[in-house]
Order: C-alpha cells, then structure tokens, then sequence
C-alpha cells in the first residue's frame, strides 16, 4: 500500500502535467467547437474557414495589444490582450458579417446545397489564412505580458511539503474563468432570451420559425456575430496560452471539429462536451506515466519504460480516431445533434 | 432544384440522409466544340509567355508540375465529378504515393534489416492475428459482449506489440541514423513505385472507405481531412520507415542525369548541331568549347524536364483515355444516375455502397500514381512538407475551377491553377515593389512588405474559387449532359 504522501505527490503530477493544461485546451477547443456547432446548427454547413476565422480575431488582438503597449496601457498582472480583446471582437465580427454578405448569403438565398457553402468556406479559409500572414507574418509570436504564473511550482512545493510541484499559469486560468464566463452567457442567452430563443427555433425547424415571424437575416447575422465572438476569444486564448502562429489555427480545426461532431453537432452543450473529451484523451494518452507509476506502485513493480500509451507527435491524430469511433458507433454523437 | 446555375457539385435535399441527388434535368447551353481546344491553346500560350518572358526552365517546370497536378484532379474529378463524394483527404494519397516511390526505388539497407527486420515481421504477424481475432469474434458475437471482447483483445494485443515494435524499431533507428537509419527498400526501378503507388493509396482509400463512405458530404470531408493528417503524422514519425522528417533524399531518376548527358557523345553533338550558328561566331578553339559547355548545361537540363513531361504526358494520356471511356460507358452512366438521384438508382438495384467504394479507390489511385510521380520528379520524400491548403485544397480549386464532371475540365484546371499558384509569388513581388517603389527600405512597414509576396498565392486562389463558383459555377469546361 502506497504511503499518503505517495498518493499526494502522484495527485499532483497529475493535475500539474495532465488536469491543467487538458482542462485550459479544452476551453479552448470548446470555444471553438461551440462556433463551429452554432454555424453549423443554423446555417446548415461546417465551415471550414473556422480555424481562419479565429486565427484573424487573434491577429486583431495581437494588433491591438501592441497598439496599446505603445501606448503604455497595460493591464496590470493581467495580460493586455484581454483589453484588447473587445475591439478585436467588434473587428472579427464585422468581417464576419461582411464575409457573409459578400460569399455565404449568396448560396444561402438561392438554397444551394450545404457543401456548395462548405466548398465557398474553402476559399474563404483560402482568403483569411493570406490575410493573416499578411499582417503577421508567419513566425511564431507571443503576446502575453503581465504576471506569468498564479501559482508557482516552487512555492507550491514549498508551501505543502511535497516532492511535486504544481505551477499554473495565469494564461491558463484565464482561460478556464473565461470559457466559464462565456458559455455561460451564451447558454443564458439561448435559454433566456428572445433572440436566443429564436435562433434555437430557427435552427430546430427553419419552416416554422419562419412561420411564428422569425426574422432569418437577423438570426444568421446574429449567429455571425456570437461566432465571431467565439472564435476571437478561442483563438486569442489559444494564442496566450501557447504562441500565435498562422498555421496552427488550420491545425486546430481538426481538434474542433471532432469536438463538435463527438459532443453532437448543432448541440451547444454538445460542443463544450466534446472539447474537453478530446482534450483529456489528447492529453491523457500521450503522457508518460512512468512517474506516475513509481509513486504509486510498490517498488519491485515500478515501470521501466515510460508508459506512454502514443508518442506526443500523434497528438492530433488521436481526436480524429476518437472521431471516427464515434461515427461508427453513435453517428449523432453524445448529446443526440443532428445526423450531417 | 430552383436554379441550376449553382450547381458546383451534387445536391443534397434536407430528406436525404445518406449522399447526394443533384439536379437531373440540367438546362445546358449548347456548348461550343472550339471551346476545349481554344482554353487549351490559351493556356500554351500562358506557359509559353512565361518561356519568353521569365526562362523555360521555369515555363518546362510549371508543365511538369501541371501534368502531375492534372492527374490529381482527375483522380478528384472521378469521386466528385462522377459519384458526388466529398474527399478532403488528398494529401494522405499524394503522400503515400511519395511513399511508394521510396518503397519502391531506394536500394534496401540490410544492416537495418538485420538489426530490425526480425521485429518488423514479428509486429506484422501480431497485427495481422489482431486483426483476423477481431473479425473472428465480430462474426461470431452479439451485443455487449462483442463490443467487450473486441475491446479486451485490441488492448491485450496493443500491450504485446508495443514492446516487439518499439524494439525492433529502435534498432532499425540507430543503424547510422544521419545517412539512413530506416529500412530502405527494394532497389527497383522507380517507374515501377508509379504502379505500387496508386495500389497503396488504392488500399488505404478501400480501408477509409469502408469506414466513411456511408457519410453525408460534409462529414465525408471532415472525416477524410482527419484521416489524411493521420496518414502524415505517422509518415512523419515513423522514421524506421521512410526516415519521418529528416527525408529521403536523392531518389532514383527513371531519365539521365544532367551530368552524365554532358559527357554523353550523341547529346554533345546533338546540341553543337543545334547551335551551329551560335557556336560559328566563337572567336577561336578555347572560345567555342566554353561556350559549348554552357550551352550544355542548359540543354541538359531541359532534356530531363522535357523527358519527364513526356513519361508524364504518357502516363496522363492513357488515364485520361481510361477515364473519357469510363464516363462514357454503362458504368459511367450508372455512376452518373447514382450521384443524380441515389434512391432510384437504388431501386433500378444498383448496390450504391459498392459503386461508391470502388470510385472512391480508384480515384485514389490516381491521386496515388501522381503523388508517385511527384516524388520522382522532385527526388526526394519530405514528409514535412504536405500541408492541407496545398495538397488537398489546392487540388480541390482545380477540380472547381476546371469543371467537375469533366476530365477535360480537371486536366485543364490543373494546368491553370498551377499555372497561377506558381506565377502568383512573383505577381505578388510585382505588385510589392510597386507599392514599395518610393519607400525608405530602412522602415518596418517596408521590410513587412517584402513577406507578403508569399501568401499573395494564397489569397489569389481563394479569390479565384470564390469568383469562379460565383459567376461561373459549373467551372470552366462544364460536364456535359448527353439526352438521348
């Protein structure tokens, strides 16, 4: 039997290596699912340009964050992209609008087929990764300032006495309280409001919404926005917690959609589901738990090799296994969504 | 259908579940005959603008890689144009074509072999007796307790291949890791990996398709995109397989090489005669053999480029021939009536999943042998650079572009989108230095600009697809609808 400092120092490898960053990815990917879904629940296509998208609202940040680091506003132990974060919004969600009426709105009034629209998200994406690297470049940058972590590693072993440290940083919690604040207003807002109301009605049965007097051209501009919303803050808190890099928001795409369709496409709850199944079982099967073991097992058993179930390079690739197991097996995913 | 004139693809009605109707009774204006001909003399005339304006080692480059991208879209062409199915997974198949011509070409390295080889096969065997377990207990169990066993001897065999893998590939990796450190190959021609190339992907597309087919479009996208990735990730860390990420470079060639030509009597003559009249005016002896050199070396190099188009013209002709029958054939027709309304084909009882399964292999295949041919034409397998926008995407503007549902139209947007990702970089660097012109080089904005001539081609492309789905949606060369 293990001792209970034993069990301690193992809890604690675990939340510093496995709970913590699988719990700030999967805010991340379930902000993003959460877009991806509500597109998909009322206009009726998975968009592609998605990834893009948020890769363009994070480039707004970032612009906004230097702006007013030049400025010399920051926001204290705060990271000064959160400032930046609302006109970035504001920015996001008017391109959003515009690539609407300018592509999408297009296909939609004349009832094309939903991969007519995916095909055009295609050269949407094709459009908004260029204008990307053209304000960007496509190096690697980081944009986080202010204080780095809330808990640090030393002062936690300090602090209880154990072998293990447990550091989280700030962009990391910052992202676990945001994703909490903004689903749960979107949920508010689906449930509570009129309009929220509405756009579930809408995306329920589209001829009856019509009927009770629904207005459609303002429900998709509404659902341009909230997934405006979305994918800027995904994206930017993706961009905090790792490094903005144009191509690994084309990456990321994969990881969101297999959340949306594991959590049942069209279901909001569905999205937030998803993305963190995904991200424990991304994070979970490429840990070593070599260490793990020794704590926990009695000496004579402890593990020789690092007992790594998949090589960290087959990250991406194992939420498209979860993916295809799921569309085998329940094709609806979890939260029953639609059948694409 | 309301309006025709959007049709990019196959229709989907709201009632359907499984794949696509489009619209029968397409209203088509008569096409004019000239119309083929004339956009292909249009884009000779492209490529021989860029001979005389830029160099024709670039103009006999961009052909190269036209014939290849060509070949692409057909393979697309046949699962979109034919049968309406959403394959975003073109890069696992370019890729495992570029695989095959290392299977294929590079001589085999017996140390490794030694070293691992035994594990290797060991690995196979396991895989092989999971596998067949599997079936065995999914053909002979029901229910919960099927599911379970199945989960039981997958983890139980996943425990026992682990340790056998990782050795044997350990030791395949540490035999002289910086020059080969994989198991290499079988020494054959590389022509040969042409073949072998379209049958890997031909697998791997049999094995998705079992999988995904049954799909609606858009989850047949997502699905296929994922298991692409899939496929680069594992050719990008298996090293004891064709080297991951530090590449196998130097690959057989199936023409000569430049050096050899230049020391080749026949082609020395052959290119002195040619430029007899150039080679007149050198002023003495020493004079005319070092022009004679130079000339050389730029013939050399145009004679591989002109020879592998021609291998490549060869190669694209006889699938163009193949694929031309094909649609016109009962079975085209039936491929045609299955995209255009799958429920009464079903009812004229033909078997849709098989017909599907067997479009989508073998326009995989062909992706295959053009992925194949690239590898060949390039020399070398770099697994790190298969990115989605170029290898799937970019595919996919071709087949828009070009006119799905005719091979004419994929051979031609091919060509074109090639054409212009290609000449997009230095339109870009054009239009950079226009707008640089009068700017101080010492400034940031003006060092940002000199990037932006990259990703120019990108946003071109999506401009062009946009554009073209929007005015011109049934592509440049339209399918052409027969009524009897």
């Amino acid at each position: 039997m293990p001792e209970t400092i034993d069990i301690l120092n193992a809890l604690t490898l675990m939340t510093n290596f496995v709970f913590v960053p699988a719990l700030a990815y999967g805010s991340q990917l379930a902000l993003g699912a959460l877009g991806v879904t509500l597109v998909f629940g009322i206009l009726r296509f998975a968009n592609f340009a998605h990834g893009d998208l948020m890769a363009f609202g994070t480039t707004m940040t970032i612009l906004l964050t230097w702006a007013l680091q030049a400025q010399g506003i920051t926001f204290g132990v705060l990271p000064t992209a959160l400032l930046a974060l609302v006109p970035a919004i504001i920015v996001t969600a008017v391109a959003a609008i515009l690539i609407d009426k300018s592509v999408f709105s297009f296909y939609r009034k004349r009832k094309a087929a939903p991969v007519v629209l995916v095909i055009a998200s295609v050269g949407v994406m094709f459009m908004l990764s260029a204008i990307v690297r053209f304000i960007m470049g496509t190096e690697d940058r980081r944009f986080t300032d202010g204080e780095r972590f809330v808990v640090r590693a030393l002062d936690f072993k300090k602090w209880s006495g154990l072998d293990e440290g447990l550091a989280i940083q700030t962009t990391q919690a910052i992202t676990v309280v945001v994703t909490l604040v903004v689903v749960t207003a979107l949920f508010i807002f689906l449930n509570r409001t009129r309009t929220g109301k509405a756009m579930r009605a809408y995306s329920d049965n589209e001829d009856l919404a019509l009927l009770s007097g629904i207005n459609p051209d303002r429900i998709v501009m509404i659902t341009w926005i909230i997934a405006a919303v979305l994918a800027t803050i995904a994206g930017t808190l993706y961009g905090l917690d790792k490094s903005f890099k144009p191509f690994t928001y084309l990456q990321l795409l994969l990881p969101i959609f297999a959340s949306a369709i594991v959590g049942g496409i069209g279901q909001p709850i569905g999205a937030v589901v998803g993305g963190y199944i995904i991200a424990f079982s991304e994070v979970m099967l490429t840990y070593a738990y070599k260490k793990f073991g020794t704590y926990l097992l009695p000496d004579d058993l402890a593990p020789s090799g690092l007992v790594q179930f998949l090589g960290t390079d087959y990250k991406f690739a194992i939420s498209f296994i979860i993916l295809v197991v799921v569309l085998l097996i329940r094709p609806t995913g979890i939260f029953k969504g639609k059948v694409l | 259908m309301t309006d025709t004139s959007l049709n990019t693809g196959p229709e989907k009605t709201e009632a359907e579940k499984t794949s696509a109707p489009m619209p029968t009774a397409i209203v088509q204006k008569r096409q004019s005959p000239w119309r083929a001909p004339l956009v292909f003399l249009a884009m000779a005339v492209a490529i021989a603008a860029v001979g005389f304006g830029q160099s024709w080692s670039v103009a006999l480059a961009i052909v190269n890689m036209s014939l290849v991208s060509a070949l692409m879209a057909m393979g697309l062409n046949l699962q979109w144009g034919y049968a309406g199915l959403f394959n975003a997974g073109v890069m696992a198949f370019t890729a495992l074509g570029g695989l095959a011509a290392v299977v294929v070409s590079h001589p085999p390295v017996w140390e490794a072999l030694n070293a691992g080889g035994r594990g290797l096969t060991l690995s196979a065997v396991i895989v092989v007796a999971i596998i067949a377990t599997t079936a065995f207990v999914a053909a002979n169990l029901k229910g919960k307790l099927r599911s379970f066993t199945i989960f039981v001897i997958v983890v139980a065999g996943y425990i026992i291949l682990r340790p056998v893998f990782g050795e044997a590939v350990s030791a395949v990796e540490a035999v002289d890791p910086a020059r080969t450190g994989f198991i290499g190959g079988l020494g054959l021609p590389i022509m040969a990996s042409w073949i072998v190339g379209g049958i890997f992907a031909a697998a791997v597309a049999w094995l998705i398709g079992k999988v995904a087919l049954g799909l609606r479009s858009d989850y047949l996208a997502i699905a296929t995109l994922g298991i692409s990735e899939i496929v680069i990730a594992v050719l990008k860390n298996e090293d004891w397989l064709a080297r991951g990420v530090k590449n196998v470079t130097g690959l057989k060639r199936p023409v000569p090489y430049e050096i050899d030509l230049q020391q080749t009597p026949w082609f020395i003559d052959l290119v002195s005669r040619f430029h007899a009249d150039t080679l007149a005016t050198a002023a003495d002896a020493a004079a005319r053999e070092s022009m004679l050199r130079q000339l050389l070396i730029e013939a050399s190099s145009a004679f591989v480029k002109i020879a592998y188009a021609g291998l490549f013209t060869v190669v694209l002709l006889i699938i163009l021939a193949l694929c031309v029958r094909a649609l016109n054939s009962p079975w085209g027709r039936m491929m045609r009536a299955i995209r255009d309304n799958e429920e009464a084909a079903a009812a004229m009882g033909k078997d849709i999943k098989a017909r599907h399964l067997q479009i989508f292999v073998l326009g995989s295949a062909i992706i295959g042998i053009a992925g194949a041919m690239m590898t060949t034409l390039d020399g070398q397998f770099t697994p790190g650079t298969y990115n989605p926008l170029r290898f799937t995407f970019l595919v996919w503007v071709m087949v828009i572009v070009g006119g799905s549902g005719n091979n004419l139209g994929a051979v031609i947007g091919g060509f074109l989108i090639w054409f212009i990702w290609v000449e997009a970089e230095p339109a870009g660097r054009f239009i950079v230095e226009m707008l640089s012109a009068n700017m101080d080089p010492e400034t940031p904005l003006y060092r940002h600009l000199q990037d932006i001539a990259a990703p120019f081609r990108l946003f071109v492309m999506g401009l062009v697809l946009l554009i073209v789905m929007r005015f011109s949606p049934r592509g440049i060369l339209p399918e052409k609808v027969r009524h009897s």
